[in-house]
């Protein structure tokens, strides 16, 4: 069983949601990065992303576009993403890592390359913003092979006669984009998710993400709930970059910052605050 | 006689692309997000219903010669001919054209297309200012609300063009990321169309972008191509030697060379935009400096660097610094249909003021790179032989850019 599966698994035997942070690979600096990776799991991430910077990251808004522009500065490349997830495979064997990217520096480094290495690498499954089902052969069997997950997205604008199409070889678990909007921008209303959800259950029996607009505590347990897991990575790159210097370098407590987020998302993920107010996604 | 040549459909024609995903050989396709993949669909949808309604041609063809003013002229450049002393030539005038490019072609067909689908906004990329200057002005016809999005570099450099967009009722935004030039502009059209699925249409300026788009753009611009090989018939009672076009995204060329892909006879001729000089780096030739990969919903060649990220184009020219090109002309590049070259900064603005001096036009610092090459191709060519070149722009939008360069102080 893959390490996703085996996650999705557990969490459902001790019925929760999962909860997935992102971080941006060499944002602000390789060792931050590498810091905030190690830190996650121990402060409640189930699943960890890592986004790939690129230059014109065409789905996301000014906060992870920034993200990205700081990882390129650092002069962060396709190999050292996967460096960072080798390294973090030392000490953990069991945490699910999905890398989500655009296709160019793939294709520049070659789809099977790229597959072979970021499996030996310890990577779980790969979300890959403008790979549409269209045009998923030319990635999907060098990840069939390497026994990655090809995660897909789903939006508001995929309907229903185009769920099975869109899901047809998926694996992993499902990525449902709660907004039609870029990244860090609005979130779904609790109607919206109440009827997308179930929509896309009858189309998978493979778990569901919602991300996109998953800001807050309140937010990522209600969306655990609604679905399967909340991926949070704005509102923790704003964190992090509330903490740079002018410099751009992160201050001293930065990544414990971050991670303390990750503990308060993790703690309304499981149940553990007051905020039980399902339904309320948004304001 | 202005009656569209019918294109060919036999197997061994080059006209039939792209095949159903989109693609001309490896090139093209549909790379977007799932959120724009239903859109971009409908669009497809609902251009080829268009194109199978005479009702779509007719009124396309009706406000193209009422209103876009078509057919262009097409101009024999004597005094040019003699001073280079070798083929003649000729210029497709698509600068007369209402706004003063050849773009206005394209917004026409794709703005009677948003309107048959319903759509309500209308939103654009702009490098130079001309595209986004077309659309709004077609806006403006139509009565429809238009946001261009424009790098803030180019909104700096091509003032003239942002304040006839506003003029004109458009929202300008200038886009501040990247090196902001015309791919951010697209990036942030791009990003405003995920967040406005419902109501919005993206007009998009060239022969790239996700499919549809390569294809659309080109059949719009075709009447270019089309028009000129009836009138080089009339003029000569043969077809031209060489067929010559500039090419930033390359929607001038695509629309000169199309009609005459299947015409083995005339060889065609695409300028990319040399810059500082192709071993400089800071340049825009996608095809002579670039290789393949994706970008903007479609895959062809860009300027990238080891790692698969985008590099910034360098042009004089706002229309021409993008880094990549339409698929199409990747194709063609590959399979040697169409012979590409480029031109630098400095030839252009040579040949800016050759065409200014020698035939009384003022052209746009696009078209000026297609003429630098025609200047150094013209008189190795005997003089019976025929040189057509897309004059696709006009210059007012450069003269200030231009005196910049030249060290005047306007």
């Amino acid at each position: 069983m893959s390490r996703i599966a085996a996650k999705f698994a557990e969490l459902k035997r001790q019925g929760r949601g999962a909860l997935i942070p992102f971080l941006e690979a060499w944002d602000p600096d390789q060792a931050t990065s590498m810091a905030l990776l190690r830190g996650m799991p121990e402060a409640g991430a189930d699943l960890i992303e890592i986004g790939m910077p690129f230059t014109d990251p065409m789905a996301d808004g000014p906060i992870i576009q920034a993200a990205g522009k700081r990882g390129l500065a650092a002069g962060v490349k396709v190999r050292d993403v996967l460096t960072m997830v080798r390294a973090f495979r030392v000490a953990d064997n069991e945490t699910p890592v999905v890398l989500m990217g655009y296709l160019n520096p793939i294709l520049s480094y070659g789809p099977e390359r790229f597959c072979v290495d970021a499996a030996a690498a310890g990577v779980d499954g790969l979300i890959i913003v403008d790979l549409p089902t269209e045009e998923a052969d030319l990635l999907l069997p060098f990840s069939n092979a390497n026994g990655l997950d090809f995660i897909r997205l789903i939006a508001p604008t995929t309907d229903d006669e185009r769920l099975p199409h869109v899901l047809n070889g998926s694996s992993g678990f499902v990525y449902y984009v709660s907004i039609t909007g870029i990244t860090g921008t609005r979130s779904a209303s609790a109607e919206h998710l109440a009827a997308a959800i179930p929509r896309i259950r009858k189309a998978t029996d493979l778990p569901i993400a919602i991300g996109f607009g998953v800001r807050t505590p309140e937010q990522a347990g209600s969306a655990s709930r609604i679905a399967d897991a909340a991926v949070v990575a704005s509102a923790l790159i704003d964190t992090l970059s509330a903490n740079l210097d002018p410099n751009g370098k992160a201050l001293s407590g930065a990544v414990e910052k971050v991670l303390d987020q990750v503990r308060g998302l993790a703690a309304a993920v499981r149940g553990h605050t007051s905020a039980q107010t399902d339904g309320a996604i948004a304001r | 006689m202005n009656t569209p040549v019918a294109p060919p459909t036999g197997a061994n024609s080059l006209r039939t692309g792209p095949n159903e995903r989109g693609r001309f050989g490896e090139f093209g396709g549909r790379f977007v997000a799932e959120t724009l993949m239903p859109l971009i669909l409908e669009v497809e949808r609902a251009y080829n219903a268009a194109k199978a309604d005479p009702g779509f041609d007719a009124d396309l063809k009706h406000h193209l010669t009422h209103y876009v003013g078509r057919p262009s002229p097409l101009w024999f450049a004597e005094r040019l001919t003699k001073h280079l002393g070798g083929a003649k030539v000729y210029f497709k005038r698509d600068e007369l054209n209402h706004t003063g490019s050849h773009k206005a072609n394209n917004c026409m067909g794709q703005i009677l297309l948003a309107r048959r689908m319903g759509k309500t906004r209308i939103i654009a990329e702009t490098g130079a200012g001309q595209h986004g200057v077309a659309t709004a002005t077609m806006c403006a016809l139509f009565g429809l609300p238009c946001t261009v999005y424009m790098g803030a570099t180019d909104v700096e450099r091509q003032a003239p063009n942002v304040f006839r967009m506003k003029l004109l009722g458009a929202e300008v935004k200038a886009v501040t990321s990247g090196p902001a030039t015309l791919k951010d502009a697209m990036n942030e059209a791009m990003r405003d169309w995920v967040a406005n699925v419902t109501d919005t249409y993206y007009l998009i300026g060239t022969v790239a972008g996700p499919h549809p788009y390569p294809m659309m753009v080109r059949d719009f611009q075709s009447v270019i191509g089309e028009e000129a090989k009836v009138q080089m018939q009339e003029a000569e009672g043969r077809l031209p030697d060489a067929a010559v076009a500039c090419i930033g995204g390359g929607s001038n060329a695509m629309g000169l060379f199309h009609p005459f892909l299947d015409d083995t006879s005339v060889r065609l001729i695409g300028v990319e935009a040399g810059g500082h000089g192709i071993e400089t780096k800071e340049h825009a030739a996608s095809l002579t400096g670039g290789r393949p990969g994706v970008l903007h919903g479609n895959r062809t060649y860009l300027l990238q660097d080891d790692d698969g990220q985008i590099l910034e184009g360098h042009s004089i020219s706002a229309g021409l610094d993008y880094p990549g090109i339409g698929p199409e002309h990747s194709w063609l590049h590959d399979i040697g249909r169409v012979e590409y070259v480029s031109a630098t900064d400095q030839e252009a603005l040579a040949a800016f003021q050759l065409c200014t001096r020698t035939e009384g036009i003022i052209p746009a610092l696009e078209p000026a790179h297609a003429l630098a090459y025609v200047t150094k191709l013209a008189p190795t060519m005997d003089k019976d032989q025929i040189i057509l070149m897309n004059l696709c722009g006009r210059g007012d939008k450069d003269i200030f850019a231009v005196a910049e360069h030249l060290g005047v102080k306007l």
